[in-house]
Protein backbone atom coordinates (compact mmCIF):
# COMPACT_ATOMS: atom_id res chain seq x y z
CA UNK A 1 0.00 0.00 0.00
CA UNK A 2 0.98 3.49 -0.54
CA UNK A 3 2.12 5.25 2.69
CA UNK A 4 3.12 8.41 1.61
CA UNK A 5 -1.38 8.71 0.54
CA UNK A 6 -1.47 8.65 4.70
CA UNK A 7 -0.10 11.95 5.62
CA UNK A 8 -2.50 13.64 3.13
CA UNK A 9 -5.46 11.76 4.66
CA UNK A 10 -4.77 11.94 8.42
CA UNK A 11 -4.18 15.64 7.87
CA UNK A 12 -7.70 16.24 6.37
CA UNK A 13 -9.19 14.20 8.91
CA UNK A 14 -7.33 16.21 11.45
CA UNK A 15 -9.28 19.44 9.91
CA UNK A 16 -12.46 17.57 9.83
CA UNK A 17 -11.82 16.74 13.34
CA UNK A 18 -11.07 20.16 14.63
CA UNK A 19 -14.19 21.38 12.49
CA UNK A 20 -16.99 19.32 13.65
CA UNK A 21 -15.99 20.41 17.25
CA UNK A 22 -16.14 24.16 16.74
CA UNK A 23 -19.22 24.30 14.69
CA UNK A 24 -22.32 26.18 16.31
CA UNK A 25 -24.97 23.63 14.77
CA UNK A 26 -25.56 20.31 15.81
CA UNK A 27 -26.50 18.57 13.05
CA UNK A 28 -23.59 19.78 10.40
CA UNK A 29 -20.93 18.63 13.56
CA UNK A 30 -22.49 15.47 13.04
CA UNK A 31 -22.12 15.23 9.18
CA UNK A 32 -18.77 16.20 9.68
CA UNK A 33 -18.22 13.57 12.23
CA UNK A 34 -19.70 11.21 9.34
CA UNK A 35 -16.63 12.84 6.89
CA UNK A 36 -13.89 12.35 9.55
CA UNK A 37 -14.74 8.83 10.50
CA UNK A 38 -14.92 8.13 6.29
CA UNK A 39 -11.06 9.99 6.19
CA UNK A 40 -10.02 7.44 8.85
CA UNK A 41 -11.25 4.66 6.77
CA UNK A 42 -9.24 5.10 3.90
CA UNK A 43 -6.58 5.48 5.67
CA UNK A 44 -6.83 2.34 7.63
CA UNK A 45 -7.45 0.48 4.05
CA UNK A 46 -3.97 2.23 3.20
CA UNK A 47 -1.99 0.71 5.58
CA UNK A 48 -3.50 -3.06 5.12
CA UNK A 49 -6.10 -2.85 7.59
CA UNK A 50 -9.19 -3.98 5.39
CA UNK A 51 -11.34 -5.50 8.03
CA UNK A 52 -11.09 -2.29 10.08
CA UNK A 53 -11.85 -0.13 7.46
CA UNK A 54 -15.27 -2.13 6.35
CA UNK A 55 -16.12 -2.23 10.03
CA UNK A 56 -15.57 1.41 10.57
CA UNK A 57 -17.46 2.64 6.93
CA UNK A 58 -20.47 0.67 8.23
CA UNK A 59 -20.71 1.37 11.63
CA UNK A 60 -18.82 5.07 11.81
CA UNK A 61 -19.90 6.60 9.02
CA UNK A 62 -23.28 4.93 8.62
CA UNK A 63 -24.40 4.02 11.85
CA UNK A 64 -23.03 6.12 14.13
CA UNK A 65 -24.16 9.18 11.89
CA UNK A 66 -27.21 7.92 12.39
CA UNK A 67 -27.67 7.71 16.29
CA UNK A 68 -26.24 11.66 16.78
CA UNK A 69 -28.37 12.99 13.65
CA UNK A 70 -31.42 11.11 15.67
CA UNK A 71 -30.90 12.06 18.90
CA UNK A 72 -30.18 16.14 17.31
CA UNK A 73 -33.63 15.36 16.17
CA UNK A 74 -35.11 14.59 19.20
CA UNK A 75 -33.15 17.66 21.14
CA UNK A 76 -32.02 20.89 20.20
CA UNK A 77 -30.15 21.55 16.89
CA UNK A 78 -28.06 25.24 17.55
CA UNK A 79 -25.94 25.68 20.30
CA UNK A 80 -24.11 28.41 21.40
CA UNK A 81 -20.53 26.52 22.13
CA UNK B 1 -13.06 26.00 32.40
CA UNK B 2 -11.43 25.65 28.64
CA UNK B 3 -8.42 27.44 29.64
CA UNK B 4 -7.48 24.77 32.17
CA UNK B 5 -9.35 22.26 29.58
CA UNK B 6 -6.38 23.64 27.16
CA UNK B 7 -3.94 23.89 29.44
CA UNK B 8 -4.15 20.05 30.36
CA UNK B 9 -4.56 19.14 27.10
CA UNK B 10 -1.62 20.71 25.72
CA UNK B 11 0.80 19.65 29.00
CA UNK B 12 -0.45 15.48 27.99
CA UNK B 13 0.35 16.22 24.15
CA UNK B 14 3.58 17.67 24.62
CA UNK B 15 4.50 14.71 27.34
CA UNK B 16 2.88 12.03 24.74
CA UNK B 17 4.44 13.45 21.43
CA UNK B 18 7.80 13.31 23.29
CA UNK B 19 7.31 9.29 23.81
CA UNK B 20 6.14 8.85 20.53
CA UNK B 21 8.72 10.38 18.90
CA UNK B 22 10.96 7.40 20.79
CA UNK B 23 8.20 4.31 19.68
CA UNK B 24 9.69 1.66 17.50
CA UNK B 25 9.67 2.87 13.54
CA UNK B 26 6.44 3.15 11.46
CA UNK B 27 6.46 0.45 9.24
CA UNK B 28 8.95 -1.52 10.78
CA UNK B 29 8.46 -5.36 10.21
CA UNK B 30 10.49 -6.85 12.53
CA UNK B 31 9.04 -3.95 15.68
CA UNK B 32 8.24 -5.77 18.86
CA UNK B 33 4.53 -5.89 18.25
CA UNK B 34 4.65 -7.77 14.97
CA UNK B 35 7.42 -9.94 16.27
CA UNK B 36 5.93 -13.03 18.67
CA UNK B 37 2.26 -14.06 18.64
CA UNK B 38 0.90 -12.10 15.38
CA UNK B 39 3.94 -14.30 13.01
CA UNK B 40 2.54 -17.43 15.21
CA UNK B 41 -0.84 -16.44 14.08
CA UNK B 42 -0.11 -15.85 10.22
CA UNK B 43 2.17 -19.17 10.30
CA UNK B 44 -0.34 -21.26 11.70
CA UNK B 45 -3.68 -20.14 10.72
CA UNK B 46 -4.65 -21.82 7.97
CA UNK B 47 -2.81 -25.05 8.94
CA UNK B 48 -4.99 -25.30 11.84
CA UNK B 49 -8.49 -24.23 10.67
CA UNK B 50 -8.59 -24.24 6.54
CA UNK B 51 -9.51 -20.29 7.25
CA UNK B 52 -7.76 -18.07 4.82
CA UNK B 53 -9.04 -14.81 6.44
CA UNK B 54 -6.42 -14.94 9.23
CA UNK B 55 -8.92 -11.99 10.83
CA UNK B 56 -11.78 -14.29 11.09
CA UNK B 57 -9.65 -17.62 12.05
CA UNK B 58 -8.07 -15.43 15.37
CA UNK B 59 -11.28 -13.65 15.86
CA UNK B 60 -13.54 -16.97 16.11
CA UNK B 61 -11.09 -19.81 16.76
CA UNK B 62 -8.11 -18.39 18.69
CA UNK B 63 -9.43 -15.48 20.57
CA UNK B 64 -13.10 -16.55 20.77
CA UNK B 65 -13.39 -15.33 24.01
CA UNK B 66 -13.03 -12.23 23.53
CA UNK B 67 -15.34 -12.56 20.77
CA UNK B 68 -18.34 -14.49 23.07
CA UNK B 69 -18.06 -11.22 25.91
CA UNK B 70 -18.08 -8.73 22.97
CA UNK B 71 -21.34 -9.90 21.80
CA UNK B 72 -22.89 -9.58 25.03
CA UNK B 73 -21.53 -6.17 25.98
CA UNK B 74 -23.61 -4.98 22.29
CA UNK B 75 -26.85 -6.75 24.24
CA UNK B 76 -26.56 -5.40 27.14
CA UNK B 77 -25.94 -2.07 25.84
CA UNK B 78 -29.10 -2.58 23.90
CA UNK B 79 -31.36 -3.99 26.99
CA UNK B 80 -29.58 -1.04 28.85
CA UNK B 81 -30.84 1.60 26.39
CA UNK B 82 -34.26 0.21 26.54
CA UNK B 83 -34.28 0.73 30.18
CA UNK B 84 -33.35 3.90 30.31
CA UNK B 85 -35.71 4.93 27.53
CA UNK B 86 -38.50 2.83 27.31
CA UNK B 87 -41.82 3.78 28.70
CA UNK B 88 -40.65 7.30 29.69
CA UNK B 89 -44.26 9.22 29.92
CA UNK B 90 -45.66 11.12 27.10
CA UNK B 91 -46.35 13.95 29.31
CA UNK B 92 -42.88 15.22 29.48
CA UNK B 93 -42.99 18.50 28.90
CA UNK B 94 -39.70 19.37 27.03
CA UNK B 95 -40.39 16.42 24.38
CA UNK B 96 -39.81 17.62 21.09
CA UNK B 97 -43.34 17.20 18.67
CA UNK B 98 -43.63 15.29 15.98
CA UNK B 99 -44.66 18.10 13.32
CA UNK B 100 -45.31 16.98 9.77
CA UNK B 101 -42.26 16.26 8.52
CA UNK B 102 -42.35 17.65 4.40
CA UNK B 103 -41.09 14.24 3.17
CA UNK B 104 -43.19 11.61 5.28
CA UNK B 105 -45.09 9.94 2.20
CA UNK B 106 -42.09 10.58 -0.73
CA UNK B 107 -43.16 8.41 -3.54
CA UNK B 108 -39.09 8.32 -4.69
CA UNK B 109 -37.43 7.29 -1.54
CA UNK B 110 -40.30 4.74 -1.41
CA UNK B 111 -39.67 2.75 -4.77
CA UNK B 112 -35.72 3.34 -4.50
CA UNK B 113 -35.82 2.04 -0.60
CA UNK B 114 -37.90 -0.70 -2.69
CA UNK B 115 -35.16 -1.72 -5.03
CA UNK B 116 -32.04 -1.14 -2.92
CA UNK B 117 -32.61 -2.87 0.54
CA UNK B 118 -33.34 -6.83 -0.54
CA UNK B 119 -30.07 -5.73 -2.56
CA UNK B 120 -27.96 -4.70 0.89
CA UNK B 121 -29.46 -8.02 2.34
CA UNK B 122 -28.57 -9.91 0.24
CA UNK B 123 -25.12 -8.61 0.23
CA UNK B 124 -24.83 -8.42 3.92
CA UNK B 125 -25.75 -12.32 3.81
CA UNK B 126 -22.51 -12.42 1.22
CA UNK B 127 -20.20 -11.12 3.68
CA UNK B 128 -21.55 -12.91 6.39
CA UNK B 129 -20.82 -16.39 4.60
CA UNK B 130 -17.76 -15.50 2.23
CA UNK B 131 -16.08 -14.18 5.52
CA UNK B 132 -13.97 -16.74 5.98
CA UNK B 133 -12.11 -15.95 2.48
CA UNK B 134 -12.31 -12.06 1.78
CA UNK B 135 -12.62 -9.19 4.25
CA UNK B 136 -16.19 -9.66 6.13
CA UNK B 137 -17.74 -11.71 8.96
CA UNK B 138 -20.14 -11.35 11.10
CA UNK B 139 -20.26 -7.71 12.52
CA UNK B 140 -20.10 -6.25 9.52
CA UNK B 141 -22.65 -7.98 8.16
CA UNK B 142 -24.78 -7.60 11.10
CA UNK B 143 -24.21 -3.92 10.81
CA UNK B 144 -25.21 -3.89 7.00
CA UNK B 145 -28.19 -5.53 8.30
CA UNK B 146 -28.98 -3.29 10.93
CA UNK B 147 -28.70 -0.51 8.08
CA UNK B 148 -30.63 -2.11 5.70
CA UNK B 149 -33.74 -1.98 8.36
CA UNK B 150 -32.99 1.52 9.01
CA UNK B 151 -33.57 2.43 6.14
CA UNK B 152 -36.62 0.76 5.55
CA UNK B 153 -37.84 2.38 9.38
CA UNK B 154 -36.28 5.89 7.19
CA UNK B 155 -38.45 5.63 3.94
CA UNK B 156 -41.41 3.74 5.63
CA UNK B 157 -41.71 5.56 8.95
CA UNK B 158 -41.20 4.28 12.06
CA UNK B 159 -44.64 1.63 12.03
CA UNK B 160 -42.60 0.46 8.64
CA UNK B 161 -39.81 -0.66 9.98
CA UNK B 162 -41.52 -2.58 13.18
CA UNK B 163 -43.99 -4.14 10.97
CA UNK B 164 -40.37 -5.76 9.56
CA UNK B 165 -39.32 -6.65 13.01
CA UNK B 166 -40.79 -6.12 15.91
CA UNK B 167 -39.85 -5.27 19.62
CA UNK B 168 -40.55 -9.23 20.26
CA UNK B 169 -38.79 -10.26 17.22
CA UNK B 170 -35.53 -8.03 18.16
CA UNK B 171 -34.81 -9.31 21.61
CA UNK B 172 -35.80 -12.74 20.29
CA UNK B 173 -33.04 -12.63 17.79
CA UNK B 174 -30.46 -11.39 20.15
CA UNK B 175 -31.32 -13.53 22.77
CA UNK B 176 -30.71 -16.06 20.19
CA UNK B 177 -27.44 -15.27 18.72
CA UNK B 178 -25.76 -14.89 22.10
CA UNK B 179 -27.23 -18.54 22.82
CA UNK B 180 -25.89 -19.65 19.75
CA UNK B 181 -22.43 -18.82 20.36
CA UNK B 182 -22.42 -19.98 24.09
CA UNK B 183 -24.49 -23.27 22.73
CA UNK B 184 -21.72 -24.22 20.50
CA UNK B 185 -19.06 -23.85 22.87
CA UNK B 186 -21.16 -26.03 25.39
CA UNK B 187 -21.69 -28.82 23.02
CA UNK B 188 -18.19 -28.86 22.39
CA UNK B 189 -17.27 -29.25 26.25
CA UNK B 190 -20.12 -31.95 26.22
CA UNK B 191 -17.69 -33.92 24.13
CA UNK B 192 -14.86 -33.96 26.41
CA UNK B 193 -13.28 -30.94 24.97
CA UNK B 194 -12.51 -27.39 25.65
CA UNK B 195 -15.00 -24.99 25.94
CA UNK B 196 -15.01 -23.50 22.46
CA UNK B 197 -12.97 -26.20 21.07
CA UNK B 198 -14.72 -26.60 17.95
CA UNK B 199 -12.41 -29.99 16.86
CA UNK B 200 -15.42 -31.42 19.11
CA UNK B 201 -17.80 -30.52 16.56
CA UNK B 202 -16.22 -33.71 14.72
CA UNK B 203 -18.06 -35.92 16.50
CA UNK B 204 -21.29 -34.00 15.70
CA UNK B 205 -21.40 -33.15 12.55
CA UNK B 206 -20.87 -35.55 9.61
CA UNK B 207 -18.29 -36.62 7.67
CA UNK B 208 -16.03 -33.66 8.81
CA UNK B 209 -12.58 -33.97 9.87
CA UNK B 210 -10.89 -32.26 12.87
CA UNK B 211 -10.05 -29.07 10.72
CA UNK B 212 -13.10 -29.04 9.07
CA UNK B 213 -15.11 -28.94 11.99
CA UNK B 214 -12.64 -25.57 13.01
CA UNK B 215 -13.99 -24.26 9.95
CA UNK B 216 -17.94 -25.10 10.55
CA UNK B 217 -17.33 -23.75 13.88
CA UNK B 218 -16.15 -20.39 13.10
CA UNK B 219 -18.87 -19.94 10.56
CA UNK B 220 -21.67 -20.76 13.57
CA UNK B 221 -20.43 -18.61 16.07
CA UNK B 222 -20.06 -15.54 13.37
CA UNK B 223 -23.84 -16.21 12.44
CA UNK B 224 -24.93 -16.20 16.46
CA UNK B 225 -22.41 -12.62 16.09
CA UNK B 226 -24.98 -11.48 12.99
CA UNK B 227 -27.87 -11.92 14.75
CA UNK B 228 -27.27 -10.19 17.92
CA UNK B 229 -25.17 -7.15 16.44
CA UNK B 230 -28.89 -6.49 13.85
CA UNK B 231 -31.28 -6.94 16.25
CA UNK B 232 -29.64 -4.77 18.70
CA UNK B 233 -28.77 -1.89 16.57
CA UNK B 234 -32.06 -2.01 14.67
CA UNK B 235 -33.57 -1.81 18.32
CA UNK B 236 -31.06 1.38 19.68
CA UNK B 237 -32.12 3.12 16.50
CA UNK B 238 -36.29 2.40 17.52
CA UNK B 239 -35.52 3.72 20.69
CA UNK B 240 -33.62 6.38 20.31
CA UNK B 241 -36.36 8.01 16.90
CA UNK B 242 -38.91 6.96 19.22
CA UNK B 243 -38.24 8.14 22.82
CA UNK B 244 -39.02 5.03 24.01
CA UNK B 245 -42.50 5.04 22.69
CA UNK B 246 -41.80 3.15 19.17
CA UNK B 247 -44.90 4.80 17.47
CA UNK B 248 -43.52 7.11 15.47
CA UNK B 249 -40.13 9.08 14.91
CA UNK B 250 -37.94 9.81 12.21
CA UNK C 1 9.10 12.72 9.81
CA UNK C 2 8.87 9.00 10.35
CA UNK C 3 6.87 8.77 12.95
CA UNK C 4 4.15 11.16 11.83
CA UNK C 5 1.15 8.50 12.50
CA UNK C 6 1.89 8.83 16.12
CA UNK C 7 2.10 12.74 16.56
CA UNK C 8 -1.61 12.75 14.37
CA UNK C 9 -2.70 10.13 17.28
CA UNK C 10 -1.19 12.22 20.08
CA UNK C 11 -3.16 15.01 18.91
CA UNK C 12 -6.11 13.60 18.13
CA UNK C 13 -6.48 11.89 21.46
CA UNK C 14 -5.90 15.88 22.96
CA UNK C 15 -8.52 17.00 20.93
CA UNK C 16 -10.89 14.63 22.17
CA UNK C 17 -10.01 14.72 25.89
CA UNK C 18 -10.43 18.82 25.63
CA UNK C 19 -13.46 18.43 23.73
CA UNK C 20 -15.17 16.21 26.74
CA UNK C 21 -13.75 18.44 29.41
CA UNK C 22 -14.51 22.06 27.94
CA UNK C 23 -17.24 21.87 26.11
CA UNK C 24 -20.55 22.78 27.36
CA UNK C 25 -22.86 21.01 24.95
CA UNK C 26 -23.66 17.08 25.89
CA UNK C 27 -23.79 16.55 22.24
CA UNK C 28 -20.49 17.83 21.58
CA UNK C 29 -19.40 15.67 24.69
CA UNK C 30 -20.08 12.82 22.59
CA UNK C 31 -18.49 13.54 19.30
CA UNK C 32 -15.42 14.11 21.14
CA UNK C 33 -15.93 10.81 23.26
CA UNK C 34 -16.27 9.58 19.80
CA UNK C 35 -13.22 11.04 18.23
CA UNK C 36 -11.11 9.98 21.48
CA UNK C 37 -12.31 6.36 20.87
CA UNK C 38 -11.42 6.54 17.09
CA UNK C 39 -7.68 8.10 17.76
CA UNK C 40 -6.56 4.88 20.12
CA UNK C 41 -7.71 2.56 17.50
CA UNK C 42 -5.73 4.52 14.92
CA UNK C 43 -2.91 4.27 17.34
CA UNK C 44 -2.94 0.77 17.11
CA UNK C 45 -3.56 0.22 13.59
CA UNK C 46 -0.75 2.39 13.11
CA UNK C 47 1.68 -0.49 15.14
CA UNK C 48 0.59 -2.93 12.94
CA UNK C 49 1.36 -1.71 9.25
CA UNK C 50 4.31 -2.79 7.66
CA UNK C 51 6.06 -1.54 4.72
CA UNK C 52 5.75 -3.46 1.73
CA UNK C 53 3.06 -6.23 3.30
CA UNK C 54 -0.39 -7.02 1.87
CA UNK C 55 -3.55 -7.48 3.58
CA UNK C 56 -3.27 -10.59 6.00
CA UNK C 57 -5.28 -12.95 3.81
CA UNK C 58 -3.09 -16.01 2.90
CA UNK C 59 -3.16 -16.16 -0.99
CA UNK C 60 -4.47 -19.59 -1.32
CA UNK C 61 -2.21 -21.28 1.46
CA UNK C 62 -1.90 -25.06 1.10
CA UNK C 63 -1.14 -26.25 4.61
CA UNK C 64 2.39 -24.18 5.20
CA UNK C 65 2.61 -22.69 1.59
CA UNK C 66 1.24 -19.68 0.05
CA UNK C 67 0.39 -19.65 -3.05
CA UNK C 68 3.80 -19.14 -4.84
CA UNK C 69 4.89 -22.27 -2.89
CA UNK C 70 7.09 -20.77 -0.51
CA UNK C 71 6.44 -20.76 3.35
CA UNK C 72 4.50 -18.27 4.33
CA UNK C 73 6.29 -15.57 5.78
CA UNK C 74 5.03 -13.12 8.43
CA UNK C 75 6.84 -10.40 7.13
CA UNK C 76 4.73 -10.56 3.84
CA UNK C 77 1.07 -9.44 5.67
CA UNK C 78 0.14 -6.99 7.72
CA UNK C 79 0.00 -7.81 11.61
CA UNK C 80 -3.78 -8.99 12.38
CA UNK C 81 -3.37 -9.18 16.09
CA UNK C 82 -3.55 -4.97 16.47
CA UNK C 83 -6.86 -5.14 13.60
CA UNK C 84 -8.45 -7.94 15.78
CA UNK C 85 -7.84 -6.05 19.06
CA UNK C 86 -9.73 -3.05 17.06
CA UNK C 87 -12.56 -4.75 15.56
CA UNK C 88 -13.97 -5.27 19.08
CA UNK C 89 -13.15 -1.53 20.20
CA UNK C 90 -15.08 -0.59 17.15
CA UNK C 91 -18.04 -2.30 17.85
CA UNK C 92 -17.91 -1.30 21.76
CA UNK C 93 -17.60 2.11 20.89
CA UNK C 94 -20.99 2.69 18.71
CA UNK C 95 -22.47 0.92 22.13
CA UNK C 96 -20.99 3.21 24.10
CA UNK C 97 -22.06 5.99 21.85
CA UNK C 98 -25.40 4.80 21.63
CA UNK C 99 -25.75 4.72 25.40
CA UNK C 100 -24.78 8.07 26.10
CA UNK C 101 -27.00 9.47 23.55
CA UNK C 102 -30.00 7.96 24.90
CA UNK C 103 -28.78 9.57 28.39
CA UNK C 104 -28.64 12.99 26.70
CA UNK C 105 -32.40 12.67 24.98
CA UNK C 106 -33.49 11.55 29.01
CA UNK C 107 -31.71 14.64 30.08
CA UNK C 108 -33.81 16.66 27.71
CA UNK C 109 -36.68 15.20 28.62
CA UNK C 110 -36.52 16.61 31.36
CA UNK C 111 -34.50 19.43 31.82
CA UNK C 112 -35.33 21.09 28.77
CA UNK C 113 -31.82 21.70 27.62
CA UNK C 114 -28.68 20.25 26.84
CA UNK C 115 -26.23 22.88 27.65
CA UNK C 116 -24.43 21.69 30.66
CA UNK C 117 -24.54 25.31 32.62
CA UNK C 118 -28.14 25.99 32.12
CA UNK C 119 -28.70 22.29 33.50
CA UNK C 120 -26.51 23.06 36.27
CA UNK C 121 -28.27 26.34 37.18
CA UNK C 122 -32.23 24.69 37.59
Amino acid sequence: MILAFNSVILLLALVSAITALQIKDNLSAAIIFGTYSFLLCLAWTVMGAVDVAFTEATVGAGVSTIFLVTTIFRTLRRTSD
Amino acid sequence: MKLIAGIIASILACLLISVAIELPRFGDPHSPANEYVASYYLENAYKDGHVPNVITSVLADYRSFDTMFETCVVFIAGVGIMAILFGTSKKSKHAVQIKSLPSNNSVIIQTATRFIVPMMQLFAFYVVAHGHYSPGGGFQGGVVLAASLILLALAFQLKGGLAFMSKKAMIGYATAGVLLYAGIGVVCMLYKADFLDYSALAYVLPSTDKVMARSHGMLGVEIGVTLTVMSILFGIYTQLASNGHMDEGL
Amino acid sequence: MANFNYIIVVIILCLGLWAMLSKKNLIKKCIGMAIFQTGIILFFISMGAKKGATIPIIQQGYGAHDVAHQAIQASHYANPLTQILMLTAIVVGVATLGMALSLVQRIFNFHGSIEEDEILNQ
